[in-house]
């Protein structure tokens, strides 16, 4: 029943993990100041929605378009509690009516809308980020999963509902912040978030929750769940066929998908300090997807490099050329697909994986089922991959 | 157990290959210090400034903010050939904005914290400035912000060289009030809090004047189906149609308005507005908004020898079909009033720029004349422009005196 935790975890994959942490631990608080390292912080957000779509889209198959929905529903919870922090009588004494976020005294509002009340509370706040977005997931896998609705017309009807999201926020603006979205955050429980020790904290309690994440990601992949992920994007008949509610799965999928893209969104706010529609629609949502693809989507930890490499050159070309960076992200893209057609994670399926493997054999070999293994080429680890290569692309053995 | 042991030795020498060719050193220029001009350590050598330019070059914002750049790149470039600043050249670190609000506060801490710019001349939205603003005091920056805007805000890092809402609006409605007659308004904008703000003041005003507002709506930015309010309009026949609509929903509605039979020229009813400058009539078309008015500080076509002269030079340095709107003006008024705080203050600290800023006048400004009051926004005058098929606007106005900046009027919120 229980998988083991070597199973879940095989070596190799373990050198991944720490060479990962590795980096992001110790190398990058190292090497870079405390505004890089917060740059890094907020790249590292977006990878919790790469993170999701891996399993989405990589191994369930569901396209999802529209994950701004619950980065910016994640976001956007943590925003409210931050700014009613900030909110207080003494703050914002200059307004018609103090004690309201400025942007509600704009909007001739005189009191605090019912829904913005719960979250003067951190619990309700901490529990609201994990459950209106999966909720809200929940709810459209629901609608659409059972009815059976997928791939193109679920990826459209995704992208509508982040659009529709979008207007709304802008649109009810005395609620919301509108366009502005709700900025100068300043304390979470009065501690500032400003300062670079803040950052430097904030950062390190990032990357834990990215790899807690990283950990259930892994548990859901290695386990009969993976499995039967994959099985369903290869042949969901055949899943159906075989017993499976394949929408109960695909709904599973979707939430934890959420799950992680609110988390990062609330990650988002208290690195950056502000929340604003611009991280909910579909141009986003897209981009969200393009981290998925440069890093490899079928790779749990090329969704972190991917999201990394991405909003780097992001950031050092846009510095270099501010007028002309656009062509130079574009040509990214189009190297990526065109060289690696499955992102980065196969330089590593490619590269790194047989040296690590090389590297290892000596002590492989006195295990004697690993003979077996070290005949194969450079062949992943489980069964569960051989099957699904035997159907599909070559490209689909780049899971890792 | 054995494996951890091994794989920590592995990782031991992995980091140490990897450890090199990630080391981006990032290690900060060692300026010269020059103590008595810079005690807090800004990007100024002993013959060159740093300050930063953040605008968006990229996006939707881009057509709007061109010009920004343009302007405030003209004016450091004129700065410089007069011999810079303190004696130092400017240098200026461009950043791009992408018509992304975070991106605007990512970029703006970037010049403060890795480019120690001594000031930034930027942003245009009020969304963006709402972004970078927590960034500026934070690090105590300068930030020169050239848009007309709503006001409600005056930060001791930011100086605004463009209207707030009060100067832009009050004038312009007791011209119509004074000069056309008009008794009822229809207050129209584009979604979101500029338009807004802007038209509670405009209605406070109307009201204050005894006079009446018979309608006020609000579409969604970027909306281009205005049939239905221009029947809206039609049906309730305001004498004003007071228009806040910005971007490309203006192209739209001109359109819209002059294809419904609305003949802007005959006045009837008359259309004021304070958003649409002659960079956006470049997407309207002169013949589509011939006969409209606008109530806002500059227009191409103020006649004065700094303008004449501000002109050519614009047209010279960035073509000779280009037009220059109100915020262009704006902009190119940063540099200038930087440079005096600067030189007023004898020093590049920002504590020390702030304390100058107020009270600095420009009597080379080509709008003619303009003053910083002590909340940090300009004294200027208001002018009404009166549109003309060739995408000009003929001034037909201009108050006497100075409009007194009032970003929290009392009894207009």
């Amino acid at each position: 029943m229980m998988h083991s935790l070597k199973q879940i975890f095989p070596r190799h994959d373990l050198i991944a993990f720490a060479i990962l942490a590795a980096i992001l631990a110790i190398v990058f608080p190292l090497t870079m100041d405390i505004f890089r390292l917060n740059l890094v912080g907020k790249y590292l957000t977006y990878a919790f929605v790469a993170l999701g779509l891996v399993l989405c889209w990589g191994y369930g198959g569901i396209l999802s378009l529209g994950q701004g929905i619950f980065f910016g529903l994640g976001g956007y919870c943590m925003a409210m509690f931050l700014k009613l922090e900030a909110s207080s009588p003494e703050n914002t004494a200059i307004q018609s009516t103090p004690g309201i976020p400025d942007f509600m005294d704009w909007n001739q509002l005189t009191e605090l809308p019912w829904f913005w009340e719960p979250f003067h509370s951190l619990p309700f706040t901490l529990f609201a980020v994990i459950a209106v977005p999966t909720v809200f997931a929940f709810f459209i896998g629901v609608a659409m999963f059972k009815r059976r609705v997928g791939g193109v017309y679920f990826a459209i009807i995704t992208q509508a509902i982040a659009a529709i999201l979008t207007i709304l926020i802008i649109g009810q603006q005395g609620f919301t912040g509108g366009v502005n979205g709700i900025t100068d955050l300043r304390t979470f429980l009065g501690w500032d978030i400003r300062t670079d020790s803040a950052k430097y904290l904030l950062y390190f309690v990032n990357l834990v929750l990215l790899f807690i994440c990283l950990v259930i990601a892994q548990c859901v992949r290695k386990n009969k769940l993976g499995r039967i992920l994959v099985a369903m994007r290869v042949r969901e008949e055949r899943v159906r066929f075989s017993g499976y509610d394949v929408s109960n799965f695909k709904i599973f999928v979707f939430c934890l998908g959420a799950l992680f893209s609110a988390l990062g969104g609330a990650m988002f706010t208290l690195q950056v300090g502000f929340m604003s529609p611009t991280f909910v629609g579909i141009v986003p949502s897209i981009e969200m997807v393009i981290l998925c693809a440069v890093g490899g989507r079928l790779s749990i930890l090329g969704a972190i490099y991917g999201a990394l490499l991405v909003n780097f050159a992001k950031t050092s070309f846009s510095e270099t050329f501010p007028e002309l960076w656009l062509f130079a992200m574009g040509a990214l893209f189009i190297s990526v697909v065109l060289f690696f057609p499955n992102g980065l994670a196969s330089l590593y399926q490619e590269y790194v994986l047989p040296w690590i493997k090389a590297r290892f054999k000596p002590r492989v070999k006195t295990k004697p089922e690993a003979k077996v293994e070290s005949k194969a080429k450079p062949q992943p680890e489980l069964s569960e991959a051989t099957d699904d290569s035997a159907n599909l692309p070559a490209g689909a053995r780049y899971e890792n | 157990m054995k494996i951890r042991s091994g794989i920590k030795t592995k990782v031991t020498g992995l980091l140490k290959k990897l450890a090199l060719p990630l080391a981006i050193s990032l290690a900060a220029n060692p300026l010269a210090q020059a103590d008595e001009v810079n005690s807090t350590g800004l990007a100024v050598t002993e013959d060159t400034v740093k300050v930063g330019i953040l605008h968006s070059v990229t996006g939707t914002m881009a057509i709007s903010e061109t010009g920004s750049v343009q302007a405030e790149k003209l004016a450091i470039e004129q700065i410089n050939a007069m011999g810079g600043v303190l004696g130092r050249k400017i240098e200026y670190v461009q950043e791009d904005g992408a018509s992304d609000w975070p991106t605007f506060a990512e970029k703006s801490k970037k010049l403060l914290v890795n480019d120690k710019v001594a000031a930034v001349f930027g942003c245009w939205t009020s969304a963006s400035r709402k972004a970078v603003l927590p960034v500026f005091e934070q690090y105590n920056g300068m930030l020169y912000y050239p848009t007309f805007y709503e006001g409600l805000e005056q930060s001791p890092n930011v100086i605004y060289t463009g209207q707030e809402a009060t100067q832009q609006i009050l004038a312009g409605i007791d011209w119509v009030v004074k000069n056309k007659g008009a008794k009822k308004f229809f207050l129209l904008g584009s979604d979101y809090i500029w338009p807004r703000t802007s038209n509670k003041i405009a209605r406070k005003h109307i009201q204050k004047l005894g006079l009446k507002v018979v309608g006020e709506e609000y579409y969604p930015l970027g909306h281009t189906q205005f049939n239905s309010v221009i029947n809206k309009i039609k049906l309730k026949k305001p004498d004003v149609i007071y228009a806040i609509v910005v971007g490309g929903s203006n192209v739209a509605f001109y359109k819209q308005l002059k294809a419904a039979g609305i003949d802007m020229t005959k006045e009837k009813p008359l259309v004021l507005t304070i958003s649409v400058t002659e960079d956006e009539i470049l997407g309207i078309g002169g013949e589509n908004i011939e006969g409209a008015y606008a109530a806002m500080k500059y227009f191409q076509s103020i006649e004065n020898q700094n303008n004449e002269s501000f002109v050519s030079a614009f047209k010279k340095r960035w073509g000779d079909d280009i037009v220059i709107g109100d915020v262009t003006q704006a902009a190119y008024l940063g540099p200038w009033l930087w440079k005096a705080a600067v030189e007023k203050a004898g020093s590049f600290d920002i504590d020390k720029v702030r304390a100058a800023s107020p009270g600095i006048e420009l009597t080379t400004a080509p709008e003619g004349y303009v003053r910083i009051h002590e909340n940090h926004h300009l004294w200027s005058k208001t002018r009404i422009g009166h549109a003309q098929a060739d995408g000009q606007y003929d001034i037909v106005y201009e108050t006497k005196e100075l409009m007194e900046p009032n970003p929290f009027p009392k009894g207009y919120q």
